[in-house]
């Protein structure tokens, strides 16, 4: 936390640099303007931020609202044809317009930056240990021998076991956890004075990323840096950050102490960010509050301020005069503040004073065309439901994919257990979540339910008719019942096909044609919350959060009974996916459908789930009700998981009890003998005696009751409460 | 342009109703194809010389045979804008003639060859594992088979196989595989996409899912090999009648007059380049038409970045 040395006169001298030692980054005015055929499209508008020697400052943000394009600009990684303006400084020295070669003394010496993706941020064909070094003889004099020591030194700090080893290994080597932490030694080597992360967690698995943020705490600690830690995620902020700033269209909105801007918003779309989470540490009966409409196109800003179209709040002025960035005087007035006072709490909104404390919800439930459905409150029936038939029901499903060798013969030379021996029920009307972090099988398992792919052994039962002896002909007249909505709502939408032709083609599929076909499909749009108007459109014209609908659209034109979503809210953005998660538990109320959700966030499936199943290495772990599973879960598996989930609450996320594991995922070709979670287990690692783990070695735990109340595999199950 | 910009540059709400009436996907298409300058001026280019070819010889006064009445080696004049051969022909009435045969070897061959060669590697592509190694070796024999030798093998000892038919037939045999090979390697990559898996889910059939997902979306690349297979086949035409196992005298082709004039370039230039201009004429107007559709077919395209 940074302290407050200033005196009242300095805030007057706005024009004058904040001349403090301790400010490492001051942005000032950033523009980003990138020059396209339908006219200047401007990314940064106006962006002035400072950061001081040791401070982390977030910077949150949907996507397109410009916080990844900022920090480029500051690293001069923009394509030539960006123009940026405004001013960029490290200690006081000028980094925008730099030519290259200027920059590059700069970059990765005083400031470094952390990507999202580290398998494309290292290069495949050097091993670790040399792209290290490699950073380090960029801006020092010393000997590859020193270089090399230097490197074996950085992997220490960031937490890798064997480092030794590791410096002679190559990316592909290591998992997505160990090269991000990698890419971290890398960005520390010259112990710059600011990191820049940009998204540095978003590819990993939760319990992964605990454990890179841990990384990137102790490379602060070991350097000094400042952080500027770019995110989408309000958990990863709210643990992380002293200080954040909320970016929407390309501006920042707002900026101060990361408590007062979650505590105390003072710019409607903070607030109504915070009120789409569905959040793991309240009520989970409550009503999602999204916000309504979409982030604004960048080429066609609307007058005024940028979200004055979204904001329940606007009033004439909103969509007139651009508000400024000020801060809230205590008699209500706006005034401005000096850049350089990292105390002040400031915002982009007309009215802030009038936000006052309202919560999420008197703001946002009130109006919205996409809430027409939530008018009326649906019934507030507390969910009653899960007592019905199991109308899928899977019993010891197994599937391995054959491993074959290169060349020609592609000889069978091993086996990926995906999926080993899962049993469950999915019953009608209910939503029983499959939980799990990537490689897990969960979503091998949809598709085993489905007969994307058939499996190895096991059965699969949809009301009674068993489907695992079915041919593909005879599959077909069944799908209309089991329908898949998918991850991705880029890639599952032909973009060849209008969105009238994607939501009929399985009425096509399945005969059904003519003018029947054509209302259906705009009944559909209407259910979904699109204007039916847009049928001829193709998918490419629509939002992340529209194309989505459209994916469910297509999944209910056959009236189906069961319905698998695969990740079906991970690619969307936050206030987008509030949207889409009600409008499933609409349409589940009223089409009585079931639903197998499959995803890896907790938080979602807290909210939406009835029963939860949690997977790890092909087998499942732990399942009950939604209640039992978060209120006194007991696999140590499933305790690590909900405590890695940050809480979008800085005060509870940073005082909270956490169950860490160590490691990544074993590979599911060769996973280990007896108990499989057992490699990564902080219980068979810190509290058994020798005894007890040989059972956890030699015998594999059954999935059953052991008078937790609830099912789950492990010999030593106690629960533990961590909400 | 600028009409078709008005609705993307709208910030779009789900409520808010955009655009009044309902446009069809011919009709987009066609609009975008209309507004790509270099593709409509080589479709009317192409389009006159196809209507000349074709109807030309119903209005002009000699067709491509030897006639009596006309004196041998004249520079073009009044009575023979393009001048006479040595024999006794009507340059233009040969290159009428010619490049009627030309265009029809070469649109048979590439509507031919696009159509096996798309549907076997979508095929190939779609099914993968043992079906697709199969497939491709039959690929593979065609491919490393010398294309020119084996066409003048077959069309030289086949009775009828210097008819334009014949000639059009054999070359279409022999240039799908490398169609077949582009197609299935854009299927690879397609197959995996979550909308292939979408129609699965739906109870789509495979044949469903090649015609109706996997060849629309591998039409860019299939375009360009089309095109390609166009100007091609007009290369191994003219090879073939040069190695006198293509179209042969009397009836002529484009190549074969090429052949025929390769001594004659410096001395008698009428007869060389007239048909050898065209030639080039012809296969460029067909690239760029090719260009053309590729983009308008792809939603894509034109219609805004994001």
């Amino acid at each position: 936390m940074s302290t407050t040395d200033h005196t009242s006169d300095e805030k007057d001298e706005r024009a004058v640099t904040v001349a403090h030692d301790d400010v490492v980054l001051e942005v000032r005015d950033l523009s980003v303007t990138f020059p396209s055929e339908d006219g200047p499209l401007h990314a940064v508008r106006d962006v002035s931020y400072v950061v001081r020697r040791g401070e982390a400052l977030g910077i949150v943000g949907e996507s397109g609202s410009g916080k990844s394009v900022t920090s480029m600009a500051i690293m001069g990684l923009l394509p030539p044809n960006a123009k940026v303006s405004g001013s960029a400084s490290v200690l006081g020295e000028e980094i925008v317009g730099l030519t290259d070669a200027q920059i590059s003394k700069v970059r990765g010496n005083r400031i470094a930056m952390i990507f999202q993706d580290p398998l494309t941020s290292l290069n495949p064909v050097y091993t670790v240990g040399y792209q290290i070094a490699e950073a380090v003889l960029a801006h020092r004099k010393v000997t590859k021998q020193a270089a090399m020591d230097r490197a074996l030194e950085l992997l220490e700090i960031v937490g890798i076991p064997s480092p030794q080893q590791r410096l002679k290994q190559y990316p592909h080597e290591l998992s997505g956890g160990m090269r991000q932490r990698v890419v971290i030694a890398i960005a520390m080597a010259n112990e710059p004075d600011v990191i820049i992360a940009d998204e540095p967690t978003t590819a990993l698995d939760v319990t992964v990323q605990a454990q890179v943020l841990e990384a990137l705490d102790r490379a602060r600690q070991e350097t000094g840096a400042a952080l500027v830690l770019i995110t989408h995620d309000l958990g990863v902020v709210a643990g992380q950050v002293e200080r954040v700033g909320v970016m929407y269209g390309g501006r920042m909105v707002e900026m101060g102490p990361v408590e007062e801007v979650f505590y105390r918003p003072r710019m409607p779309y903070a607030l109504g960010l915070l009120g789409s989470l569905p959040r793991m540490d309240e009520d989970r009966s409550d009503r999602l509050t999204p916000i309504m409409g979409t982030p604004p196109a960048l080429l066609a800003m609307p007058k005024g301020c940028a979200f004055s179209p979204r904001c329940p709040m606007a009033k004439e002025i909103c969509h007139q005069e651009e508000p400024l960035l000020l801060a809230t005087d205590e008699h209500g007035g706006r005034v401005p503040v000096p850049v350089g006072d990292t105390t002040a709490h400031t915002a982009a909104c007309h009215f802030s004073d009038e936000l006052g404390e309202s919560a999420p919800d008197d703001l946002f439930r009130t109006s919205g065309p996409q809430e027409t459905e939530g008018d009326e409150p649906p019934a507030a029936a507390p969910k009653e439901r899960g007592g019905g038939e199991a109308i899928v029901s899977v019993t010891n499903l197994v599937k391995n994919f054959p491993i074959h060798s290169k060349g020609l013969l592609r000889r069978r030379i091993g086996e990926v257990q995906a999926v080993s021996g899962i049993s469950l029920d999915l019953r009608e009307r209910e939503t029983l979540a499959l939980v799990g972090e990537s490689g897990c099988g969960k979503s091998t398992t949809a598709r085993l339910i489905l007969q994307l792919i058939k499996q190895s052994s096991g059965e699969v039962h949809y009301m009674g008719k068993p489907l695992h002896t079915l041919s593909a002909r005879q599959m077909r007249p069944l799908r209309r019942d089991l329908q898949l909505v998918f991850q991705d709502p880029f890639a599952s939408l032909d973009p060849r096909m209008t969105v009238a032709d994607i939501i009929a083609e399985p009425m096509r599929i399945h005969g059904q044609r003519g003018t029947d076909a054509r209302k259906r499909v705009k009944d559909l749009l209407s259910l979904v919350g699109l204007n039916a108007e847009h049928s001829s459109r193709y998918p490419h014209e629509f939002s992340g959060g529209q194309r989505q609908r459209i994916g469910v659209a297509r999944a209910l034109a056959l009236n189906p009974k069961v319905l698998i979503l695969d990740e079906p809210v991970s690619a969307l953005d936050v206030s987008i996916q509030a949207g889409v998660i009600n409008l499933l538990e609409d349409l589940q109320e009223e089409l009585g459908l079931s639903y197998l959700f499959v995803s890896h966030d907790l938080s979602v499936v807290r909210h939406i789930a009835d029963r939860v199943a949690v997977m790890y290495l092909g087998k499942i772990v732990e399942t009950g009700t939604t209640e039992q599973m978060f209120r006194s879960p007991a696999h140590p598996y499933t305790q690590a998981l909900i405590s890695a989930i940050p809480f979008p609450d800085p005060v509870k996320e940073r005082t909270r009890e956490r169950i860490i594991v160590t490691g990544d995922v074993p590979s599911p070709s060769d996973p280990p003998s007896g108990c499989r979670f057992r490699t990564r287990c902080p219980k068979f690692a810190g509290q058994l005696s020798e005894a007890e783990r040989v059972r956890c070695v030699e015998e594999p735990p059954e999935l059953m009751d052991r008078g937790t109340g609830h099912p789950d595999a492990c010999h030593y199950s106690q629960v533990v409460e961590l909400i | 342009m600028s009409e078709n910009k008005a609705p993307i540059a709208h910030p779009r709400t789900d409520a808010e109703s955009v655009g009044g009436a309902e446009r069809t996907q011919l009709q987009m298409i066609t609009r975008r194809f209309l507004r790509h300058r270099p593709a409509m001026i080589s479709l009317v280019l192409l389009a006159v010389i196809t209507l000349v070819a074709f109807l030309g010889p119903y209005v002009w006064t000699w067709d491509h045979l030897v006639h009596r009445e006309i004196p041998p080696s004249v520079p073009p004049h009044a009575d023979h804008p393009f001048g006479t051969t040595t024999a006794g022909h009507d340059v233009l009435g040969q290159l009428m003639r010619g490049t009627q045969q030309t265009l029809k070897v070469a649109f048979t061959v590439s509507v031919l060859g696009t159509v096996i060669g798309s549907l076997w590697g979508a095929t190939a592509g779609y099914y993968g594992g043992r079906v697709d190694a199969l497939m491709m070796r039959v690929v593979d024999v065609f491919m490393i088979v010398p294309l020119l030798v084996m066409v003048a093998a077959i069309a030289g000892s086949v009775r009828g196989g210097t008819t334009w038919y014949a000639v059009a037939l054999i070359i279409a045999m022999f240039s799908w595989a490398q169609i077949a090979r582009v197609v299935r390697g854009v299927v690879l990559s397609l197959r995996e996409q979550e909308f292939v898996e979408a129609a699965r889910a739906a109870g789509a059939s495979p044949g469903w899912i090649i015609v109706r997902h996997l060849l629309p979306n591998a039409a860019g690349p299939i375009i360009v090999a089309a095109t390609l297979l166009v100007a091609v086949a007009i290369l191994l035409e003219a090879g073939m009648s040069f190695l006198n196992f293509g179209i042969q005298l009397p009836d002529i082709s484009l190549g074969q007059m090429i052949g025929e004039a390769r001594t004659a370039a410096s001395t008698r230039p009428w007869l060389f380049y007239p048909p050898g201009v065209l030639l080039v004429i012809i296969c460029l107007t067909i690239n760029f038409i090719g260009d053309g559709l590729r983009d308008a077919l792809d939603p894509r395209q034109t219609m805004g970045r994001r």
